[in-house]
């Protein structure tokens, strides 16, 4: 069997295999979504948006849809990939199966919860159906899809003028325990008007198996709020991952995103901003190192939609091996945004000869009064640098080594928070053999 | 110590340097002078080993033995170092980091170990005290948004850390005020020793009072026209390089 039809004969078994809500509202959402997929299929070359990424390759396993329950997972093989020791705000899934054991959650003030719990239970009715499934793009297959069998993932709720104070982790482990599993995680973030949140996303392989992860989040920031998210994508080259991520954005309100993307088999970033008031600022760093046959696609889109709003995008990758990756930026201005300011950047250094990028800025400007700039390079280390530390002692091999570590680290300037910055500068520096000391 | 033989350059084809004559002695400071283009610093960089500069003619012997065929990090392993006048900028890399990186790769290709942290962390500290460089700026990325001023003090920073044989420093003095200036000079001068040398490119006779040289060169169109001593350089700033050209 197809594994399209698989998904399509799967869905009426959603209500038995996961217990989920009853709410009218969701039911239809779900049914309207269903319908989506079960028309489009697949996304594949032929369209424009899906050109040089092909998930044709994956659709071969036949993967688990619903995973059975609980796996056990010893804290110490999970424990590296935490950032902070237990006590810290957790929210952790195996096999897409929440983990109470792994995970520390809370609901006091603000909430680090479970979508299950806010789709079902009745006090979050409200919220969920100001917020659930209001900016995904209903249209996209694979958003559909996610929203047609979306049932658990993270629930994270800071009203106005909350702010947790420690970073929030979302950790997604796939045990092996299935031959080969689908899955797909829906997360929900709200920060209420001058609220403030950090956010840690990852997904994780414990075991080389073919696993797919289609996930789907909004993100919602309210006037003056601060959202600060981080996405680590650094799977083993088993996994694949294709992220849908939709952020809406009200006045004077601050997002970045900051996407680290250093493994993985096929990886795609569909990432959307919606500006909605004036004095917005969004933010959109990325970091992509690959080798062998890794693959990262980043879509990503700003719509300006109202004047006097900002947008910073900085990617940068290096690729090796056979290793691919694209770029694909869009920024749309509508007539009305004027003195928007929307800045565009995307450099890449390519180290073997098999190694391919794809990079395609799009801006769609129709308000008179504004400045965007674009900059789009694929290129070689820079010589007179290498002169420069070779004259320094540092041989050949070594001096390039700091140098594509330096260009990568760079867009590490921006990542707030010290204990992650470590982190990914040191996976960074150990992909090239680097070895730096003092903290950084 | 240095013995530059009769040396041709050319960069893309372009003569710069017509037959150089230089031969530096340990303990000794000398300076070259010479308008804008006279190829003061094509000297330095080719010394240096940049492969940009054909050498077409003549040779670079360093204690003794010839350099041609060696690479820049190489040449530095002898005990060479360029203080450059446009430090490279690179982002991503704190200065400590750099540092500990070259002083590594120094000390394993001279076949030593690695400099324990503590050590290498207390010479870091207090070479920047003697240049007075606040302990932030070790923490910064190399050269990033470091002013005219920062980027030299950076270099004579580098310069004392890695000890070298010879030193050459191009321009370094240019772009720095009165006091900057004399940091630099401190730094120069306590490199100063019987076993060491140094060859300053300069511009102007300034720097000169502060590290005074024992011979000063004046090199035009890629030649070496005139040597003496700090006299000369002061001949030099009183009536300019037009006096050595109508001589």
């Amino acid at each position: 069997m197809e594994f399209k039809e698989k998904l399509l004969s799967s869905f009426f078994a959603l209500q038995e295999a996961v217990s989920i809500d009853d709410n009218p509202l969701i039911e239809e959402r779900r049914h309207q979504a269903f319908k989506t997929f079960e028309e489009k299929g697949f996304p594949n070359k032929k369209q424009e948006a899906w050109k040089y990424t092909s998930i044709s390759p994956l659709l071969s396993e036949d993967y688990v849809i619903f995973p059975r329950g609980q796996v056990g997972i010893h804290p110490n093989d999970v424990k590296k990939y935490f950032l902070y020791e237990m006590d810290t705000y957790k929210i952790v899934f195996i096999d897409g199966v929440y983990s109470p054991f792994l995970s520390n959650t809370h609901h006091d003030g603000f909430d680090v919860n479970l979508l299950s719990v806010a789709l079902n239970q009745k006090k979050y009715q409200k919220t969920i159906g100001r917020y659930y499934d209001r900016i995904a793009s209903s249209k996209e297959s694979l958003v559909a899809l996610n929203t047609a069998y979306a049932h658990e993932g993270a629930y994270i709720y800071i009203p106005k003028n909350q702010d947790p104070l420690s970073p929030i982790e979302i950790l997604h482990f796939s045990s092996g325990d299935c031959a080969a599993l689908w899955l797909q995680p829906r997360n929900l973030i709200i920060a209420e008007q001058g609220a403030e949140v950090q956010i840690i996303e990852r997904h994780q392989s414990l075991v080389e198996h073919p696993v797919v992860t289609n996930s789907v989040t909004e993100i919602y920031a309210g006037q003056n709020a601060n959202i600060e998210y981080y996405k680590i994508q650094d799977d083993l080259d088993s996994a694949s991952l294709i992220d849908n991520t939709f952020i809406h954005q009200a006045k004077d309100s601050n997002v970045s995103i900051h996407t680290s993307s250093l493994g993985g088999k096929i990886v795609r970033n569909n990432l959307t901003f919606y500006q909605s008031g004036q004095g917005i600022n969004s933010i959109l760093k990325g970091i992509t190192v690959l080798e062998r046959n890794q693959h990262v696609d980043h879509s990503t889109l700003v719509h300006h939609a109202h004047p006097n709003c900002e947008s910073h995008q900085d990617y940068k990758g290096i690729f090796t091996g056979s290793s691919q990756g694209i770029f694909n930026g869009k920024i749309l201005v509508d007539r009305i945004a004027q003195k928007t300011n929307a800045f565009q950047q995307n450099n890449n250094i390519i180290l073997s000869d098999e190694a391919l990028v794809n990079a395609k800025p799009q801006l769609e400007i129709f308000a008179d009064d504004v400045r965007c700039s674009h900059g789009c390079t694929v290129g070689q280390l820079d010589q007179n640098a290498l002169f420069y530390t070779r004259s320094r002692g540092i041989p050949l091999k070594e001096a390039e080594a700091l140098l594509t570590y330096a260009f990568a680290n760079n867009v590490l300037e921006s990542v707030s928070i010290p204990i992650l910055k470590k982190h990914i500068s040191h996976q960074i520096a150990a992909k090239f053999g680097v070895e730096m000391g003092f903290g950084i | 110590m240095l013995r530059i033989d009769n040396l041709h350059v050319s960069v893309e084809g372009k003569k710069i340097l017509n037959g150089i004559d230089l031969h530096v002695n340990p303990g000794e400071v000398h300076a070259i002078m010479g308008p804008n283009g006279s190829g003061k610093s094509t000297l330095a960089w080719v010394v240096a080993g940049n492969e940009d500069y054909q050498v077409q003619e003549g040779s670079i012997h360093f204690k003794g033995e010839p350099i041609d065929d060696l690479d820049p990090d190489e040449r530095a392993v002898q005990g060479l170092f360029l203080s450059f006048q446009y430090p490279v900028e690179i982002p991503g890399v704190t200065v400590t980091n750099f540092m500990k990186t070259s002083v590594n790769a120094l000390r394993k290709a001279r076949g030593l170990g690695d400099m324990p942290a503590r050590e290498l962390l207390q010479k870091i500290r207090k070479t920047a005290e003697k240049l007075q460089i606040d302990s932030k700026f070790l923490s910064r990325s190399l050269n990033d948004g470091f002013s005219g001023g920062e980027k030299k003090r950076n270099e004579i920073f580098q310069m004392m850390m890695l000890e070298p044989t010879l030193a050459i420093l191009d321009e370094t003095d240019s772009g720095l005020d009165i006091d900057a200036l004399k940091v630099v000079a401190k730094g120069v001068n306590e490199l100063r020793s019987s076993s060491r040398a140094t060859v300053l490119i300069t511009h102007y006779e300034r720097l000169l009072e502060y590290v005074v040289p024992d011979f000063v060169h004046v090199i035009l169109d890629g030649k070496i026209v005139k040597s003496g001593d700090i006299t000369l350089a002061r001949k030099l700033e009183d009536q300019g390089y037009d006096w050595i050209k109508n001589n």
